[in-house]
This record gives C-alpha cells, structure tokens and sequence, in this order.
C-alpha cells in the first residue's frame, strides 16, 4: 500500500475512533441531548469505501451518522457542534446526531428512518446520470435495513437504469438488538443483488484494504456506465445500539464482543499492516496526535458555542418561504 | 370565449400542456412515474430528451425517494403517483424526506419536488381507488398542497408547482379531467401557489370550496339567486399555506360560511377552515359555520351507496338555506 494512502486512510479512522470516544465521553457529562450512535469497531469499512471516492461523490447514511461524513473528509467541529445542538453545528441544530449531512463533502444525508438514505443516494446517482457530471453516489446501509423493501425497489430501478451507485451495506450482525440470524433468510445481504441483476460482493469490513479494493472496482463500474454494486461490509459494533442503552439479559455474548476487540480492532489491524508495510512508529504516533488535537479543538469548538435563538425554529422551512403559522 | 392567448381546452390536457412546457423548456426538470413510456410514445412530452423521461417499475417509495435524492443534487422532478391512494406507498420520502431535508440540513438544501396525485372519485372504484388525502399532507410542515378546480388553475398550478423550490403535491380532481375551459398559452403563465381565487360575488352568503367541488357551489349559488340569496364562492386553489386573508375576507362581506370540501368530515380541510374563522374571524359571525363534505365512511363500491356520499349543490344549497 502507498504510504500516502496509508497514513490518509489511517489518520480517517482515526478521526472516526477519536470522535465516537469523545462523543461518548459527552453523553457521560450529561453535555448531548438526544440519542447516539457509534460507529467504534466500523470505521475500516467505512473508511475503505470513503477513500475511494472522489470529494464531490455523493454519500447518504444512517442514523448511525457520524463516521460517514468524517470518512469523506468532512471537518470535525461543526459535526461536534451539531451533535451539541448547537447554532455553529453543520446542520444548525436542526439535525442532529443521527442527520449529520455535509454537502461540502458530498455528503447528501444520514437518516434515521432505517433505509430513507437509499433512495436519496439513488436519486442522485440519476442526477449524475442526467447531467452526465461522472459523479456516482454511494449509500451507506445496515443489515436491518437490508429488510427494508425500499432496498428492492432501488437495485432494481438502479440495475434498469444501469444508475452509478453503490449500494455498501454495514453488517454488523445487529438491527438494534435483533441478531441477523433471526431476521434474515440466509446471512449474506450480497447474494440479494443477484436477483436484481447487481453483483453482490462481500468483504472483510475489518479490513481496509479489501473494503478498499472492492470498493474501487465498483466505483470505477459505475463511472464506465455499467450501473450499480452490491457491496457488503461483514463488519462488527463493538458498543452498544446507542450510547447509555443497558440491555437486560444480554442479546450478544461478551465473548462475542471481546473477540472483535481484541482480535479484529479494525484501527489496531491496520495499523498493524502499515508497520507491516513499512511505515514508522514515529509516522503513526504523528498521525495519532494530530487527530487527538483535532478531537479536542473539535470538542472546545462545540461546548464555546452557543445554542441557537428558540425563534430560529421558525427560519429554513422552505426555500420560497411561506407564512408560518403558529 | 376565446382569443388568441388562450385556447378551450380539458382540464387534462391543460396539465399535460404545462407539464410539456415546464419539460421542453428546461434541462433540470425529469418525469417519473408508472407507464410514463405509453405517454411518451403518444407524444405527451414533445421532444423532451429520453433521459428525462423515466417510466418507472412499480415501485412508489423507490421512485418517490429517489426523486427527492435527485432534486437535493440539481434535477426538479416531477412525479406521476397517478390514482391518489397510491401516495401512501410514497408517504415516507414525501413526509420524512422531501418536507424536511431543508429544515433538518440547516437550509444546505432545496427540495424542488412536484408529486402528481389524481383524486379518482365518484366513478365506482371502490375505497382503494377513491381518496382525497389531501387533509393529511396539510399537517405536516415543509410542504404545499394545491388542488385545482378549473383548467386554467391545473396549468397554472402545476407550472408553478414545478418551479417552486419547495415540495408541492398538486392533488387532482378527476372528475374533472373532461372539463373544458379556457386556458391561457403563454409559457410564463402561473397561479400563485397560497392564492385563493373568487369565481363569484355576493354578500348573503360565503361558499368556500375545496377542489372539484367549485362546480357545485357555482351551481348551488345559481339555484340560490333566482332565491334571491346572492352567494360569494370562493376556491382555495392552495390548501398549505391556506389563504387566511381570503377566508376572512369573504367571510367579513357575508358574516354566514358553509365550507364544501370532498374529504371525509373529521380533520378534513373543512376542519380546518372552520377553525380559522372561530379564531380569528368569530365577530363577524352572524350564524355558525357549515361544511358540506363526506361522511366518514370508506368509499361503497356501488354507485347507489358511492354516489350521494359527496357534496353536491343541492347539498350546499340546503346548507346555504338552514344559515339564511
């Protein structure tokens, strides 16, 4: 692996690791309203499809919102804000944790109803299509959501119209607190492409590297005009549904969990490999420091600013405005 | 009559001479729909390029979702849903996505969406073919509901509807899909979306209409002249934002209302319209507020249960007469 792409790659998941802790570390003081969701133990899968995406490719998500938009680059302290509720936050408090959307990165909206996201990447991918910009879209997606019928509908139109778009299911194993293994007919998300005429690829998610690879090829399908790709991330969500959710009786084993973290750390696996490859020490722990002062101006940056007006509520609900009633 | 601005034409064709229009002469706008192909080998798009001309698998929620997907990047698509009853199987991105992605991104988006129902009623079709939902898609924030009632408002509505830049869901009356009247050619022709319009003067009595239902009270307000009851009928055209200024203002040269609206009585837009005029309109009232609309039953298949369900002018009449 080029050392470049390494360290960028690397200094991605990293961020997604450093905010998901500190965004956690909040939740505890008490600082976040609402509910939220990490992504710890899913950023090699998320970083691999980012990286092989261009800046102005278009990405939708899920409520599990925050690492897609810091995977395409996006920055860290109006995320922080926003997930603060707070008026310099990238969505101006009016989103949210689960509604991170950064257009600057190409990053058109995480959703929290499970499965909205797929459409609207779908959607842009038919934008693309008709202006013939070489744009794809790439929509982030998890096994629960795999069970959306939304899901049918969109390879289907996608494979029609030979739309460039990626369809990068996240399988953690879990919707919520259902296992897969009882809500799915056969384990693997990828073999539903089939039927609908998109090849479906399943990947190590815990492994930047084939995320990466696999990812690549379906973009660079997609922008020869071919259509759409199946990709399935088998990856794994080492907290839980959402930060402070206990669970009585337990729906997963600690073995299970200790497992991937001890075993298939997706950070400590790449950084394993880029040691393998070549890369220092010294390069690693400067990446790792940058990232930790970002993760702290991000966090100063959110808890300095201010909450917004309660009258802003009433501002951007249309963009031809017409009287509110109150 | 007709001059040379303006030509006689069905309430259909005039929609489909403005969604032409809005086709022809944009290169952001795109149609999406079911059976979309069959009208366009029928020419109902002129020589809009087959890119934008997308006949869609039956698949509402897909379709419906993807058109806000690519409204947020660039296009300004219009949606086919047909029959009306089909938008609940599009009632997810409609509500959750396209009404909200503006508000919810801190104002990073516009939405410039235009969904299509056509309000499939009286014609024995049976409840899952003869909704008028419109009542529904009032209540949620972010969006615009107009339902035209004359073939000018479809053309009007509907090219305005296209080029706005928020969500509108331009509900149609069926029923009157063979009406004819006049319709104004010129391509920069719109109605102000939140406009309501007075078809007729009077001071006795205010007949607020909803959709189709201008036929009725137009009629209702004939048979009440030769009466001697002068009626003033008003049409909507818009029901989100409603015309706050219209309702009162017929109300103040008449102090008596009966509202017409085919939605079914509990939370339909009558409800609504009433509440306006108890709140902010209360003194001028000289008797309470009627409404004309339909029970709160499904619709019977069989015309002689479907049929007198719906207002029609002997209805608005009687109700005119009880307030007089």
């Amino acid at each position: 692996m080029q050392n470049n792409l390494g360290s960028e790659a690397y200094f991605r998941m990293l961020k997604i690791r450093g905010f998901e802790q500190a965004v956690t570390q909040l939740v505890t003081e008490g600082e976040v309203p609402g509910a939220v969701h990490t992504s710890i133990g899913q950023e090699a899968a998320i970083v691999g499809a980012c990286m092989a995406l261009n800046r102005d490719d278009y990405i939708s998500g899920t409520h599990r919102s925050h690492g897609h938009p810091i995977g395409k680059g996006a920055e860290l302290a109006p995320l922080m804000a926003e997930i603060l509720g707070k008026v310099t936050g990238v969505c101006k408090g009016r989103g949210g944790s689960m509604h991170f959307t950064d257009t600057s990165v190409g990053s058109i909206g995480e959703s929290a109803i499970v499965g909205g996201g797929i459409p609207i990447a779908t959607g842009a991918a038919l934008t693309a299509q008709v202006k013939g910009t070489g744009q794809v879209a790439l929509t982030f997606f998890g096994d629960g959501a795999s069970n959306e019928g939304v899901l049918a509908e969109c390879l289907n139109m996608a494979a029609v119209w030979k739309l460039p778009i990626i369809f990068f299911c996240e399988n953690n194993g879990y919707a919520a607190v259902t296992p897969a293994a009882i809500s799915h007919g056969q384990p693997d998300v990828a073999k539903r492409g089939e039927g609908y005429g998109v090849p479906g690829i399943i990947v190590d998610g815990q492994d930047f590297g084939a995320v990466y690879a696999a990812t690549q090829e379906a973009v660079a399908r997609a922008r020869r005009g071919d259509g759409p790709t199946l990709i399935e991330a088998k990856t794994y969500r080492f907290d839980e549904h959402c930060v402070g959710l206990f669970i009585k009786g337990g729906y997963r084993s600690a073995e299970e969990v200790n497992h991937f973290r001890n075993e298939r750390d997706p950070v400590t696996l790449f950084r394993n490999k880029l040691i393998a490859d070549g890369m220092t020490d010294g390069d690693l722990v400067e990446i790792e420091g940058r990232v930790a002062s970002l993760i702290e101006a991000a966090v100063a940056f959110a808890k300095d600013s201010a909450f917004p007006e309660p009258e802003e509520a009433f501002e951007l609900v249309h963009a031809s405005p017409i009287p509110i009633r109150r | 009559m007709t001059d040379n601005n303006t030509r006689r034409m069905t309430y259909l064709d005039a929609l489909g001479l403005a969604q032409r229009e809005e086709l022809e002469g944009r290169d952001d706008t795109i149609i999406i729909g079911e059976d979309i192909s069959l009208y366009a080998a029928g020419g109902a798009y002129g020589d809009t390029p087959a890119n934008r001309i997308r006949s869609a698998p039956i698949s509402e929620c897909g379709f419906a979702g993807m058109a806000v997907g690519a409204a947020i990047t660039g296009l300004r698509p219009i949606v086919d849903l047909t029959i009306a009853n089909f938008i609940y199987l599009a009632a997810d991105p409609i509500i959750n996505q396209a009404a909200r992605l503006r508000y919810m991104t801190g104002g990073q988006f516009k939405v410039p969406v235009t969904y299509r129902a056509s309000m499939w009623h009286g014609q024995a079709n049976a409840a899952q073919h003869s909704d008028r939902p419109y009542p529904m898609f009032m209540n949620i924030p972010g969006l615009k509901v107009v339902c035209p009632a004359t073939p000018e408002d479809a053309k009007g509505l509907l090219k305005a509807a296209i080029r706005d830049d928020d969500p509108v869901i331009v509900f149609e009356d069926n029923d009157l899909w063979g009406k004819k009247g006049d319709v104004p050619l010129d391509t920069e022709f719109v109605v102000p979306i939140g406009k309501a319009k007075t078809h007729r003067e009077g001071t006795d009595v205010s007949i607020i209409s909803v959709s189709g239902c201008l036929r009725h009270a137009l009629k209702a307000a004939e048979d009440l002249a030769r009466d001697g009851i002068s009626a003033d009928v008003v049409d909507l055209r818009t029901l989100l934002p409603l015309d706050n200024e219209a309702i009162l203002g017929t109300l103040a040269k008449t102090g008596r209302v009966v509202i017409v609206d085919p939605a079914h009585r509990t939370m339909g837009a009558a409800a609504e319209i009433a509440a306006i005029i108890v709140e902010d309109g209360f003194d001028m009232l000289k008797k309470p507020v009627k409404r004309v609309v339909t029970p709160d039953v499904p619709i019977p298949f069989s015309p002689p249960m479907e049929a007198p369900l719906y207002p029609n002018p002997s209805k608005i009449a009687a109700a005119v007469r009880e307030l007089m």
